[in-house]
C-alpha cells in the first residue's frame, strides 16, 4: 500500500466504522466490536506510517482543489504523526473503557455516542495529517460540530447550557479570529501550505506578524488560552469517556497541536524569535498556567479540578512554543504526548470512581484507595506525570521546556514552570493522600460495599498508567519525531 | 428654457408625488391602488411627452410631412399601460379576497384583526 | 438549427406552457408539463453556459430585427450563470412541488399554481436573458405579477395581505426602475443595454443620468429586498405556499441582484458618472446594516419561515457587500454567494415545507422534539443551517472566504471582522432550531407525526447535498463567478 493510500484510508476507516456502528445499532456487542476493530485498524495504519516519517519522508496526498490554488491536502510530518499516533492509540483504550462505562451507567443513545466518537476521531486524524491551513480549519470545525452531540449527550437543561458555551466559544473564536487569520495569511503569502521555516518570511511587517499571531492563538479556542478557556470546564458535563479522550486528548490536543504547527510551519521559529511584537505570548500562556492552577486548587469537584488542570497544562505547550527555541519545541511536542497519557488516566480514574462509588467530589474520596487500589494507583501515576516527577512521562517534557527557557535566559518562564509545579503538587497530592491514608468516615454515609469499577475500565486505566511510565523509560519514537520537528 | 417651458415635466413630477403620497398616506386598500395608478400614469407622461414634436405628425412617410414624432415611446407605453392594467386588476382581485377574509379593506383594521386572533388556531385555517 | 434559438426558447417555452396549463384545467397534466418545461430549460441553460464559457457572447435578434432597433437577447458569462441557477432551482422545486401543492392547495387551484409557476419562471429567465432595458421591465412585471398571485395562494389569510403589500412595494419598485430607464432613454435615445453603455461611456456630470442611476438603484433594491427596503419580504415568504417560498427565495431576489450588477457594471461601468455618487459606500453601509439588524431580528422570531425569511434579508446583505467592494474578488464573492445562498435557502425552505406539510404553521412552540419523528427533515435543516453559517466544507464557507478576502484586499480589516461576527448571529438562530428540535420532548401531537414523503424529501436533501458538494468542489461555482466578475469588470479595468 502506498503512503498516500494509507493516509486516505486512515481518514476513511473511522468514517466507515461510524457507518457500520450506526448500522449495527440493534446489536450492542457487534457495535462495540466494530468500534474496537476500527480503532485497532486506525492505529495500525498510523503506526505503519511512522517508520517512513522517522526515516525523513513526508508522504502527502492532494484530494481535490477547493478553490483555485487551495486544495484539500494531507501531508504527514513529525508532529502530525505524533498526534495521530496518540489519538488513534488512545482511542483503542478509550473504547474499551467506554464499553464498561456506558453499560455500567446505563447511558442512553449509546449508538449515537459511538458514531460521533468515530466521527470525532476521523476529524482528529484529519487535523493531524492536514497539509495546509485550510484543511486544518475544515477538520477543526468538523471536530467542534461532531463533538457537540457528545457534550450534550445527557440532553438535560444543564447539558444544553454547557453545549451553548462549548459551541459559542469554539465556533466564535474560530470564525472571528482564526478564519480571518487564515484568509489574511493567504492574502499575504499566497499559500497556506505548512512549510519548514514558515511561509510568512518577508511578507508581513513585524506588527502584522504580532496581530496575526494573536488571531491564531486566540482563534484556536481549543488550546484554551485564557480568556477563551470556559468551554473546557463546561464540556465536563459529558460522559467521562468523552472528557477523557476528547477533552484531555483529541480536542484539546488538536488545539495546542495547531498552535505548535502554526508557530513552526507558518511563522517559522527563527523568523519570529526575538521580535518585540510577539513577546506577549509567554505572558499570556504563563498567566493561564498559574491562574488555571489556582482555580483547580480551589475546585472540589474532581472533574472540574482535572479540567482546570488541563487548561493549565495546555498552556505549557503554548508557552513552550512561545519560547521559540528548538529545545522548547521538542518539549512542546513531547508534552502533547505526555499530558495525553497522564490526563486520560486521571479522567479514567475519575469515571471509575463515579461508576463504582458514585462520588464526584474530592472531599468524598477519603479512604477510597483501599477499596479501589488499581484505580487510585493509576491516578497517582497520572498525577506524578502532571506534576512532572519521574518516573512519569511529564518529567521529560517539562525538562526540555525548562532547558529551552534557561538556555535562552527567559527567567519569567522558568519561574512560571516552577511555581506551577508546586501548585500542581498542591492540588494532586492531597487527593492521593486522602485516598490512601485517611480513614473513610464512619457515619454510614461513607463507602457502601463497592469494589473496583467493571474490569474493562480498570484494564483501560491500568494500561494508560503503564503507558505513562513506559513513555518515561522508552521515549525514543516521540523524542525522535519531536527532534525532527524542531530540527535538532 | 423657462420653468413654464418645462411644464409637462412639472405635471409628471406632481402626478408622481401625488400618487406616491396617496399610496403611503391612505389606509384604504382601494385608495392605495388608485394612488399607485396615478404614480404609474406619471411615467406614461414621462415617456410620451418628449416624443412629441410641435407640428410633428405620426411617422407616415409621405411627401407633405417632414416632421415626425418619435413613435417608439408610444409603443413602449402601450406595453406599460397593459402592465399597469394587469397590476391594477390583480390588486383589486386581492382586495376582494381580503374583504372576503377579513370583512374590511382598511389596513389598520386588518392588521389589528391579525394581531389578536380569537382562537390561536383559527388564523391558520383557510379563508372562508 | 434549433440550438441557435436557445436564448429565446429558454423564455418562450414556459411562457407558452402557462396558458396551455390553464387550458388543461387539471393538476396532474399541468404538473407534467411544468416538469418537462423546467427540465428542458435546465438543459438549454447549461448548453448556453457551455457556449459562452470561453468568453464569447451570444447575441440573438428577436424577429431578426438587428439591435439596437430590435430587441436583443444577449447571453454572456454573467447571465448564463444566472440562467443556470434559476432553471436549476425551478427544475428541483417543480419535482418537490407536487406533493407539497397537493397538501396545501385545494384541487381546483393546482393547475393555476403550475401555470403561475411557469409564468414566474418565464419572467425570471426573461429578465436574465434580455439585453433590452424596457423588455427587462416587462419580464420583471411578468415575474412579479405571477409571484403576487402565487403568494396569495397561501393557506393563511395573512397571505393575502402579504401579497397585497408586496404588490404595492413591488410596483413602486418597478415604476422607479422604469422612470430610471425612461431618463436614460431620453438622454441616450436607446434602450439596448450594450448601446446604452457605449453612449454613456463619454458622459460626465449629467444630472439626468445621475438621477436615472438613483431611480434604478432604489427600484431594483426594492425588488432584491436590500435593507431597509425589505419590508415586503418576511410576510411574503412566511405565508406563501411552501413550494413558492422555496422557489422565490432562491431565485427572485437573486435575479434582481443580477439586474443591479448589469446596470452598475455593464451599463454604467465605463462611465465616470458612476463614481459621482458614493454608491460603494452606501451599499456597504446598507449591507452591513442588513447583515446585523436582519440577523438580530431573525433571532427573535417565533415562526420559522419568518426566521429564515429575515435570514434571507441578512444574506442578501452579504451579496451586496461583495458588490460594494468593486473588485474582482468582491464581485466573485458576491456572485458565488448569490448561487450558494440560492441553493441553501431553497433547500431550507423546501425542508420547512416538509414540516409545514405535517404541522401547518411552523413555530418554535410546536416543533419541540420534532427530530425524533422527522429525523431526516430536521437533520437536513441543521446541515443547511451550517451552510448558512458558513461552516467549512459547505457552500456558505466559500462565499464567506471570498468576501473576507475581498475585505482584507481592500484594506478594510474591520469589515472582515464584521462579516465573521454577523455569521455568529446565524449560529444563534440556527441553534435555536437545534435546541428546540433535539432537546425538547415532543408533545402528544408532535409524537404522532410521520416523516415527509420521499418525493419532497429527496429533492430537498439533494439540494442540501449540493450545498456540501459546492463547498468542496468549486470548479463550477467559483470559476463561473470569477469569470462573470471579470466580464463585468473588463469595461472598467
Amino acid at each position: 500500500m502506498t503512503p498516500a493510500a494509507t493516509i486516505l484510508l486512515a481518514l476513511a476507516v473511522p468514517l466507515i466504522g461510524a457507518a457500520l456502528i450506526a448500522a449495527a445499532h440493534r446489536a450492542p456487542n457487534v457495535r462495540e466490536t466494530i468500534t474496537l476493530v476500527t480503532a485497532g485498524i486506525l492505529f495500525l495504519l498510523a503506526a505503519s506510517l511512522t517508520p517512513l516519517v522517522l526515516a525523513g519522508e513526508r508522504p502527502e496526498v492532494t484530494l481535490l482543489e477547493m478553490m483555485p490554488g487551495l486544495a484539500l491536502k494531507f501531508k504527514v510530518e513529525p508532529l502530525g504523526m505524533l498526534f495521530g499516533l496518540i489519538a488513534s492509540g488512545l482511542w483503542i483504550v478509550n473504547s474499551l473503557y467506554s464499553i464498561g462505562y456506558m453499560r455500567a451507567n446505563n447511558e442512553k443513545h449509546q449508538t449515537r455516542f459511538y458514531v460521533c466518537f468515530a466521527g470525532a476521531l476521523a476529524s482528529a486524524v484529519g487535523i493531524a495529517f492536514a497539509g495546509n491551513l485550510l484543511t486544518l480549519f475544515l477538520f477543526y470545525e468538523a471536530l467542534t460540530l461532531i463533538t457537540y452531540p457528545l457534550v450534550t449527550h445527557a440532553g438535560t437543561e444543564d447539558a444544553r447550557r454547557s453545549g451553548r458555551i462549548y459551541l459559542g466559544m469554539l465556533i466564535g473564536t474560530s470564525t472571528v479570529f482564526l478564519l480571518v487569520g487564515i484568509v489574511w495569511t493567504w492574502q499575504l503569502a499566497g499559500t497556506l501550505e505548512f512549510a519548514v521555516g514558515g511561509i510568512l518570511k518577508g511578507r508581513a511587517s513585524n506588527a502584522m506578524l504580532g496581530v496575526l499571531l494573536a488571531l491564531f492563538i486566540f482563534g484556536i479556542g481549543k488550546a484554551a488560552v485564557m480568556p477563551f478557556h470556559r468551554w473546557l470546564p463546561a464540556a465536563m458535563v459529558a460522559p467521562t469517556p468523552v472528557s477523557a479522550l476528547l477533552h484531555a486528548v483529541a480536542v484539546v490536543k488538536a488545539g495546542v497541536f495547531s498552535v505548535v504547527k502554526i508557530v513552526v510551519y507558518v511563522f517559522g521559529v527563527e523568523e519570529i524569535s526575538g521580535l518585540r511584537s510577539v513577546d506577549w505570548l509567554p505572558f499570556i500562556s504563563g498567566f493561564t498556567i498559574i491562574a488555571a492552577s489556582i482555580v483547580a486548587l480551589r475546585s472540589d469537584n474532581l472533574k472540574r479540578r482535572l479540567a482546570y488542570s488541563t487548561v493549565s497544562q495546555l498552556s505549557y505547550v503554548v508557552l513552550a512554543a512561545a519560547l521559540l527555541t528548538p529545545l522548547s519545541i521538542v518539549g512542546a511536542a513531547l508534552h502533547i504526548a505526555a499530558h495525553a497519557l497522564g490526563k486520560i488516566t486521571l479522567f479514567f480514574a475519575a469515571g471509575a470512581i463515579y461508576t463504582a462509588a458514585h462520588k464526584t467530589e474530592v472531599s468524598q474520596l477519603a479512604g477510597i484507595g483501599r477499596r479501589m487500589p488499581w484505580t487510585m494507583g493509576a491516578f497517582a501515576v497520572g498525577a506524578l506525570s502532571m506534576i512532572g516527577l519521574p518516573p512519569a512521562a511529564g518529567f521529560i517534557s517539562k525538562w526540555y521546556i525548562l532547558q529551552g527557557a534557561m538556555g535562552t535566559e527567559q527567567w519569567n518562564a522558568v519561574f512560571v514552570i516552577i511555581a506551577s509545579t508546586l501548585l500542581n503538587a498542591g492540588y494532586f497530592l492531597p487527593i492521593i493522600y486522602r485516598a490512601f491514608f485517611v480513614a473513610p468516615p464512619a457515619d454510614g454515609h461513607g463507602h457502601h460495599a463497592h469494589g473496583e469499577a467493571p474490569w474493562p475500565m480498570v484494564a483501560a486505566l491500568t494500561l494508560t498508567a503503564l503507558g505513562t511510565v513506559a513513555l518515561f523509560f522508552f521515549p525514543e519514537v516521540p523524542l525522535e519525531l519531536a527532534r525532527q520537528l524542531a530540527g535538532v | 428654457m423657462t420653468i413654464a417651458g418645462h411644464f409637462s415635466y412639472w405635471i409628471t413630477i406632481f402626478l408622481a408625488i401625488a400618487g406616491l403620497y396617496i399610496v403611503i398616506a391612505r389606509g384604504n386598500l382601494i385608495k392605495k391602488l388608485v394612488g399607485l395608478g396615478i404614480f404609474q400614469t406619471s411615467v406614461y407622461l414621462l415617456y410620451i411627452v418628449p416624443g412629441k414634436l410641435i407640428g410633428g405628425t405620426a411617422p407616415i412617410i409621405a411627401e407633405q410631412y417632414g416632421l415626425y414624432s418619435n413613435p417608439l415611446p408610444h409603443v413602449l407605453i402601450l406595453t406599460a399601460i397593459v402592465v399597469g392594467v394587469a397590476t391594477l386588476a390583480l390588486g383589486l382581485a386581492l382586495v376582494v379576497r381580503i374583504r372576503e377574509a377579513y370583512g374590511s379593506i382598511e389596513e389598520d383594521e386588518i392588521l389589528d384583526l391579525d394581531k389578536t386572533p380569537v382562537f390561536p388556531n383559527t388564523a391558520t385555517s383557510k379563508p372562508a | 438549427m434549433i440550438a441557435q434559438h436557445f436564448p429565446i426558447l429558454q423564455v418562450v417555452l414556459p411562457l407558452m406552457a402557462a396558458p396551455l396549463m390553464v387550458l388543461l384545467r387539471r393538476g396532474a397534466p399541468a404538473w407534467l408539463l411544468a416538469v418537462i418545461v423546467s427540465w428542458t430549460g435546465l438543459f438549454i441553460s447549461l448548453s448556453l453556459l457551455a457556449q459562452v464559457a470561453d468568453g464569447s457572447v451570444i447575441s440573438y435578434a428577436i424577429g431578426s430585427w438587428p439591435p439596437p432597433w430590435g430587441i436583443e437577447y444577449r447571453i454572456d458569462r454573467v447571465n448564463a450563470f444566472v440562467l443556470v441557477l434559476v432553471s436549476l432551482i425551478a427544475a428541483v422545486v417543480v419535482i418537490y412541488s407536487r406533493a407539497s401543492v397537493a397538501a396545501e392547495l385545494p384541487a381546483h387551484q393546482h393547475y393555476l399554481f403550475y401555470s403561475l409557476f411557469a409564468l414566474c419562471l418565464a419572467g425570471l429567465l426573461g429578465i436574465a436573458a434580455t439585453g433590452d432595458a424596457f423588455n427587462l421591465f416587462v419580464f420583471l412585471e411578468i415575474s412579479s405579477l405571477s409571484s403576487y398571485a402565487l403568494i396569495a395562494l397561501g393557506r393563511d389569510r395573512r397571505a393575502l395581505m402579504a401579497s397585497y403589500q408586496y404588490l404595492i412595494m413591488g410596483t413602486i419598485g418597478a415604476t422607479f426602475y422604469i422612470i430610471g430607464v425612461g431618463l436614460l432613454y431620453l438622454m441616450t435615445g436607446t434602450l439596448n443595454m450594450a448601446d446604452m453603455a457605449q453612449r454613456l461611456a463619454g458622459v460626465t456630470e449629467v444630472r439626468a443620468v445621475l438621477a436615472a442611476l438613483a431611480f434604478i438603484t432604489v427600484g431594483i433594491c426594492l425588488k432584491l429586498a436590500l435593507f431597509p427596503l425589505h419590508l415586503w419580504l418576511p410576510n411574503a415568504y412566511a405565508y406563501a405556499p411552501s413550494a413558492v417560498t422555496a422557489f422565490l427565495a432562491a431565485t427572485a431576489t437573486k435575479v434582481s441582484v443580477y439586474v443591479l450588477l448589469r446596470f452598475y457594471y455593464s451599463i454604467y461601468g465605463e462611465s465616470a458618472i458612476f463614481y459621482a455618487l458614493p454608491m460603494g459606500q452606501i451599499l456597504l453601509l446598507l449591507s452591513l446594516a442588513a447583515m446585523f439588524i436582519a440577523s438580530a431580528i431573525a433571532i427573535i422570531q417565533s415562526d420559522l419561515k419568518r426566521l429564515f425569511a429575515y435570514s434571507s434579508v441578512a444574506q442578501i446583505g452579504y451579496i451586496t457587500l461583495g458588490i460594494s467592494f468593486d473588485s474582482v474578488t468582491g464581485l466573485t464573492g458576491g456572485i458565488v454567494h448569490l448561487f450558494n445562498h440560492a441553493l441553501t435557502k431553497g433547500a431550507l425552505f423546501m425542508l420547512l415545507g416538509c414540516f409545514a406539510l405535517r404541522l401547518g404553521r411552523i413555530r418554535f412552540d410546536n416543533i419541540g422534539g420534532i427530530a425524533r419523528v422527522m429525523p431526516f427533515t430536521s437533520f437536513g435543516i441543521v446541515l443547511g443551517g451550517l451552510s448558512l453559517i458558513g461552516a467549512p466544507g459547505t457552500a456558505g464557507f466559500i462565499s464567506k472566504w471570498y468576501l473576507v478576502l475581498a475585505a482584507l484586499e481592500s484594506g478594510q480589516w474591520w469589515i472582515a471582522l464584521a462579516i465573521m461576527l454577523s455569521s455568529l448571529l446565524a449560529v444563534v438562530y440556527v441553534w435555536r432550531f437545534v435546541e428546540a428540535a433535539y432537546f425538547r420532548e415532543p408533545d402528544a401531537k408532535t409524537a404522532q407525526l410521520k416523516e415527509a414523503p420521499l418525493e419532497m424529501l429527496v429533492p430537498a436533501l439533494l439540494m442540501i447535498a449540493a450545498c456540501f458538494y459546492f463547498g468542496l468542489d468549486t470548479t463550477l461555482t467559483v470559476d463561473g463567478a470569477a469569470r462573470a466578475a471579470q466580464t463585468l469588470l473588463q469595461g472598467i479595468r
